[in-house]
């Protein structure tokens, strides 16, 4: 199968033996092999395990060649849990971490006949926008090799988008996984916070976090949501009701639909060529009968304060179990106290310390008030925004970015502006609702530029249905970067 | 606008557990406080009588039953650890107590 194969179409031809599992995987693990040293997307590869694996399901009798992903390899992002394979989130503390378990989207993949082949590179932690907080360096994108991929998932979108695999997991606490797809010209879906359970996912910020997935085609993406949605007793969080068929939503119909664009958001700081882009989606929806109406979103400009005293508020304490006792990296010290200290100041990297620092300090006795629980009311005040927006339309349309690919090396040093490029994304984690990035055109310079459609919570069939019908009526999905394998 | 200075970043880092470098300290106050002052635009919100969000889950089904079940083995967990005596299932830390 070529690098272009579908997801459905590499399960087909495994399913009816025109294909082996073997041979898909095997030709997989070259791409990334050729690919690593100018893209480097994954971080780790175990090709023994996933050639075992594949050779696993050649051999499965004609019953149980029904699965859904038979033999379609898979990257995860590097901070969801493999059982015995090293998963690092991105951090030097975790560098030689094996998880005794796997995540439960990782035994639904495996239900399902994927083949997992790698682990990809991320921000530390997923905090980042850029893979450049990786401790492993970052991500290069295959439009052009000296920008970011995006991030926190960068690797899984590049991977997905430079043809490696047909299909990625990533995580998105504020925007990473729509983020990245966007900058990297692929699909990628936020789901509904619920949908999909967290159990084995390394905890950033535990009101936010979903996995999600990212893949070339909308119709794909449907496909491994499906695999990975539903309850597990294992996270409480998650949703009880029955999912709808993803697939069969993809009708190319979205006559009526009613999609909603809050303006007041599109004037300060977004590229021209973001912005036409974005003009020429809307009128596509138009053509293909959706009705588009301008909606208030008031408090969406506070989306980003409100996002980071929430997020480093939870990741303070999510992240204290990094304590050099029972799993991670440990420095030497003479005492319990030092040892604490050092692991944590020499084992996390400058972006997670000053995240740690700055939900430390939001928390605080005297400051709690000020900063937590007032962001926790405005987070309310914006989910009451979508609420009333959700009344009337169907969906919200908004550019992903603010621009295309930016040069790795442009924001490091600082970290305000690097915060701000969240501004589309963060309001649909605040309010726990799915949101999709698809590629809706190239700048000047040949970047892919996102379209952002955000719906109702758990209605991902018609986010899903109004991604598909607008993929189908432009060729954006069909641009492929200079740079594959 | 919101001050930070060494003592202020020195007393968040010891309750964050963070040894930092003294360059470390010096980045962090400035930085800090320009977060600090951007994000201080939530504080004009007139919030009276708003609820705080702190958790969404709407749809959250039931909470599953408290049955025993298996749990991971004892010794692949201590495997993970930088410091175990696996013979005796404990993890092991440096002196607690005393000076």
């Amino acid at each position: 199968m070529t690098s272009a194969a579908t997801a459905r179409e590499i399960r087909d031809a495994v399913a009816s033996r025109r294909a082996t599992a073997v041979g898909v995987c095997r030709a997989a693990l070259d791409r990334i092999a050729a690919a690593n040293l100018p893209l480097h997307a994954f971080h780790s590869v175990d090709a023994d395990r996933a050639l075992a694996r594949a050779a696993w399901l050649d051999d499965q009798p004609p019953a149980g060649r029904a699965a859904p992903l038979l033999g379609v390899p898979v990257a995860l992002k590097d901070n969801i849990c493999t059982a015995g394979a090293p998963t690092t989130a991105g951090s030097r503390l975790l560098a030689s971490y094996v998880p005794p378990y796997d995540a439960t989207v990782v035994r639904r993949l495996a239900d399902a006949g994927a083949v997992i082949v790698g682990k990809t590179i991320c921000d530390e932690f997923a905090m980042g926008s850029s893979t450049e907080h990786s401790a492993f360096g970052p991500a290069r994108n295959p439009w052009a090799l000296d920008r970011t991929p995006g991030g926190s998932s960068g690797g899984s979108a590049a991977a997905v988008a430079a043809g490696l695999v047909p299909l990625a997991l990533g995580s998105d606490t504020g925007g990473s996984i729509r983020q990245p797809a966007a900058l990297c010209g692929v699909v990628g879906l936020k789901p509904t916070y619920g949908l999909v359970s967290r159990y084995g996912l390394i905890a950033f910020a535990s009101s936010l976090d979903q996995i999600g997935p990212l893949a070339r085609s909308v119709a794909d993406a449907a496909v491994l949501l499906q695999v990975i949605a539903g309850h597990d007793p294992a996270d409480a969080t998650t949703s009880a009701a029955a999912l709808p068929d993803y697939t069969a939503a993809l009708t190319g119909r979205i006559a009526g639909l009613r999609v909603g664009v809050p303006r007041h958001l599109l004037d300060a700081g977004v590229d021209a060529d973001v912005l036409a882009s974005f003009t020429r989606a809307l009128e596509t929806l138009r053509d293909l009968g959706a009705v588009v109406v301008d909606v208030e979103l008031p408090h969406a400009r506070l989306a980003i304060p409100v996002y980071h005293l929430i997020a480093t508020a939870e990741a303070s304490s999510n992240l204290a179990r990094y304590d050099g006792v029972r799993y991670g990296w440990r420095a030497e010290a003479d005492t319990v106290g030092e040892m604490y200290g050092r692991t944590r100041g020499r084992g996390f990297g400058a972006e997670v310390k000053r995240r740690i620092m700055l939900g430390t300090y939001v928390l605080s006795a005297g400051y709690c008030e000020a900063y937590y629980v007032k962001a926790q009311q405005v987070r309310t005040l914006i989910r009451r925004d979508y609420d009333r927006a959700l009344d009337v339309v169907d969906l919200v349309a908004m550019p992903t970015s603010p621009t295309a690919a930016f040069p790795l090396g442009e924001r490091t040093a600082d970290p305000l502006k690097m915060y701000l490029a969240d501004v589309f994304t963060v309001t649909a984690n605040l309010a726990g609702l799915p949101g999709i990035s698809v590629n809706a055109g190239l700048s000047d310079a040949r970047l892919p530029i996102g379209l952002q459609l955000i719906g109702r919570a758990f209605d991902e069939a018609t986010v899903l249905r109004a991604a598909d019908a607008y993929e189908r009526q432009t060729a954006w999905a069909a641009e492929r970067p200079p740079h594959t394998w | 606008m919101t001050t930070f200075d060494r003592g202020d970043v020195e007393r968040l880092a010891h309750l964050a557990r963070l040894e930092l470098s003294e360059g470390e300290r010096a980045t962090f106050a400035r930085q800090l406080a320009a977060i600090l002052a951007f994000a201080e635009q939530v504080a004009a919100v007139d919030t009276e009588g708003v609820p705080p969000t702190s958790q969404l889950s709407p749809a959250a089904g039931p909470l599953r039953d408290d049955a025993p079940a298996p749990s991971l083995a004892r010794d692949d967990v201590l495997r993970q650890a930088s410091g175990a005596d696996r013979a005796a299932g404990l993890f092991t830390v440096p002196r607690v107590l005393g000076s």
